[in-house]
């Protein structure tokens, strides 16, 4: 098989903030490194992030890396690896001023400091008064700190190729992976790019789920090709779903318009969060508000035609109020859901927002995967960081700011431990023919003709079908109807047929491409939740409505072979200080 | 009008419209579908030109009410919100 083939030191799948971080530390090391990316960069989902990013500056109100550990760990519900938590936090605070150095605009205190403002989750003193820890750059932090990155990696020379689709990783002879088949999007021709590191960050994949705050690139590319690689995902029952998305579209309507005084109805106009939490109301913890919408819908007092959704009501705060301090949701409401929220109300259902699970790695982005006996072995070569990877920082549960943080933080250390690994792994290594085979199998196998199903209404059942099976609502009932649900949509898949089999910027083609990978990763999500038989974080089971330290204090790892499961401990030892224990989370 | 676009080059459209914001996404990728072919041939080299801005400016433009300093793309960014916002009866 002749392919085109180029050569890099390191690989990087993924031009998001990790992707791209660890991207200048090569770069700047004078590594020759790609960044391969499904779209232009700065067109990433790193740009959504709006909120801001973690580090114990101290710069408002006192804090320390310790107090941000403590946060770290309890949002966790424990289930957070406390040394790679210790050595986030502390990381935190030298990586934020790395990007100060680096040109984020960041937004500053009138004594010239970072400004910081407070956030959810975030304490003084272990569990004491709110703490002021998250850096912002206005409100498009996101967007400030890939443009910098994105800057800096052009300044340094590294090599990009925007709009190309990685299909899957290739091995040699001996099974170690060494690079990647990859698809320029504009010609449809394939290529193969060689290197002696590939760093997978390829992102989150809340578009497995039919409603969702993720952009529409968020398909777990990168999960699905580890999953296939016989590489185990961790932990993907954490799911972390936003109570407030517009129905039918989940365009996230922020805490703020509850924080404001809006407050959520059904279909006979009564505020139901009342009788799910008498005191917190509308303001109670995000899946306690997404349970109760939920719960709402399915005993028929949902709102609308369909009755799938329920209503936020804001109009009694007046336009003045509506118009001044939540202008982008008056607008996203009109536009998505058709409803002035001065007039009337918003549509919402809760949209899934956050993976915190993904590709397990160690703190310095290697992928390890248990090797029997407990022990853990470090896949050669292959690195993940970012959303699509797991070091196990966020738990069962992550807390604002804490994404950005982890992505910038193990981004930074993944590239840096890729200068060692290709020092010390000088020689390239030749990809196996049987492998390569394989990769471009993925691709030859949407020039089937014939009539067969549309991709369009796979994708649509598939979703649907994760929604309502391995959404927010978890008994054993509805899970093991929704797995073998998945089972069967699964079989169908091979009967999918595209009827355009052009290659210049065939963009069906890459949707199919990208539904196969959803459906792998769908169903990690959706195995590992029905095994898990306790509620923790945002793994909520009305069955097993207790968490269950004796039993479930373990990592859960999803096997693609057979639908697998496998467990690990959770590492409760941190790097130089005392464990915290675990505790009745209560906020 | 009908439509005069190769495949080709609406595929790449299409592509353009793939963003970092669900909303944009949904913006795009909507109009796209619905009012691409009614632009006139200036109009089509306003919409790819738009969709050249960055995904902060443009939620600015389409989120925020800020007004697009070209008014070219100004009037397009309304066109888009015409054709793509959710109508209720
Ligand atoms: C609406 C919203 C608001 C948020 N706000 C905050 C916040 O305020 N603070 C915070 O800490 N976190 C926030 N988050 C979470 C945070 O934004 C993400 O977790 C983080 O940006 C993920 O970064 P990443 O580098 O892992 O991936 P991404 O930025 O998603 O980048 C993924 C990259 O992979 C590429 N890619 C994917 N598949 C392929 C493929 N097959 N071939 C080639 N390239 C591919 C893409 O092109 C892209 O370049 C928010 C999330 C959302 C949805």
């Amino acid at each position: 098989m002749s392919i085109p083939t180029r050569h890099f030191d390191a690989l990087i799948i993924g031009a998001g903030g990790a992707g791209l971080n660890a991207a200048l530390q090569l770069a700047s090391a004078d590594v020759r490194v790609a960044v391969v990316s499904k779209v232009f960069p700065t067109r990433s989902h790193t740009v959504a992030a709006q909120g801001g990013v973690n580090a114990a500056l101290a710069n408002v109100l006192p804090d320390s890396w310790h107090w941000h550990m403590f946060d770290t760990v309890k949002g966790s519900d424990y289930l957070g690896d406390q040394d790679a938590i210790e050595f986030m936090c502390r990381e935190a605070i030298p990586t934020v001023y790395e990007l100060e150095h680096a040109g984020v605009p960041f937004s500053r205190l009138d004594n010239g400091k970072i400004y910081q403002r407070p956030f959810g989750g975030q304490s003084q003193n272990f569990g004491g008064d709110q703490a002021a820890r998250t850096c912002a750059a206005a409100d498009r932090t996101g967007h400030a700190i890939l443009h910098t990155l994105y800057q800096q990696n052009i300044r340094s020379r590294t090599h990009f190729f925007d709009e190309f689709f990685a299909l899957d990783l290739v091995r040699d002879a001996e099974g170690v992976i060494c690079g990647a088949l990859v698809l320029e999007i504009e010609t449809g021709e394939p290529m193969l790019i060689e290197a002696k590191a590939t760093l997978l960050a390829t992102g989150g994949f809340g578009q497995v789920f039919r409603t969702t705050s993720n952009a529409h690139i968020n398909t777990g590319d990168g999960v699905a090709m580890a999953l296939r690689a016989d590489i185990p995902l961790m932990d993907m029952e954490f799911f972390q779903f936003h109570p407030t998305g517009i129905a039918g579209k989940g365009m996230l309507i922020t805490e703020g318009v509850r924080g404001e005084g809006g407050y959520l109805i059904n279909k006979d106009g009564e505020r139901f969060m009342e009788r799910y939490a008498p005191r917190a109301k509308d303001l109670a913890s995000r899946d306690v508000v997404s349970r109760a919408i939920v719960t709402e819908v399915k005993e028929g007092r949902g709102c609308g035609p369909n009755g799938d959704h329920v209503l936020l009501k804001v109009d009694h705060l007046g336009e003045d109020i509506i118009s001044k301090r939540l202008p982008s949701i008056r607008e996203s409401s009109k536009i998505f859901a058709g409803a002035d929220p001065v007039r009337e109300p918003i549509p919402v259902f809760p949209t899934a927002h956050y993976a915190m699970g993904g590709i397990p790695t160690d703190r310095f982005g290697r992928v390890a995967v248990p090797a029997g006996h407990g022990a853990e072995e470090i896949v050669p070569g292959l690195y993940a960081a970012g959303e699509c990877a797991c070091a196990s920082v966020h738990g069962a549960n992550r807390l604002g700011g804490n994404s950005l943080l982890d992505i910038l933080v193990f981004g930074r250390l993944a590239g840096k431990n890729i200068i060692d690994y290709v020092r010390e792994n000088p020689y390239q290594r030749t990809t196996d023919s049987a492998s390569l085979e394989q990769a471009m199998s993925r691709l030859t196998r949407w020039e089937q003709k014939g009539e067969g199903i549309p991709v369009s209404q796979l994708r649509a059942e598939f979703r649907k079908c994760m929604e309502d099976h391995a959404g927010v609502f978890r008994t054993e009932e509805i899970m093991t109807e929704g797995y073998e649900r998945l089972c069967e949509l699964r079989e169908r898949l091979p009967e999918v047929r595209l009827h355009d089999h052009s290659k210049v910027f065939n963009t069906a083609r890459i949707e199919a491409l990208e539904l196969e990978n959803m459906m792998d990763v769908g169903m990690s999500i959706a195995v590992s939740a029905l095994k898990r038989q306790e509620s923790r974080g945002a793994h909520s089971r009305p069955d097993y409505p207790d968490r269950d330290d004796q039993n479930w204090l373990k990592h859960s790892l999803y096997y693609r072979e057979g639908d697998r499961m496998d467990y690990k401990p959770v590492r409760t030892k941190p790097l130089t200080v005392e464990s915290f224990p675990p505790k009745e989370r209560v906020y | 009008m009908t439509d005069s676009t190769p495949a080709s080059e609406r595929q790449r459209l299409a592509w353009q419209c793939r963003r970092g914001l669900l909303e944009l996404d949904h913006l795009f990728s909507r109009f796209l579908e619905l009012g691409y072919d009614d632009l006139d041939a200036a109009g089509r080299v306003a919409f790819q030109r738009l969709l050249g801005e960055q995904d902060q400016i443009l939620n600015d433009w389409f989120m925020m009410g800020v007004e697009a300093p070209d008014p070219e793309i100004a009037v397009m960014v309304e066109r888009i919100l015409a054709v793509v916002s959710v109508q209720r009866d």
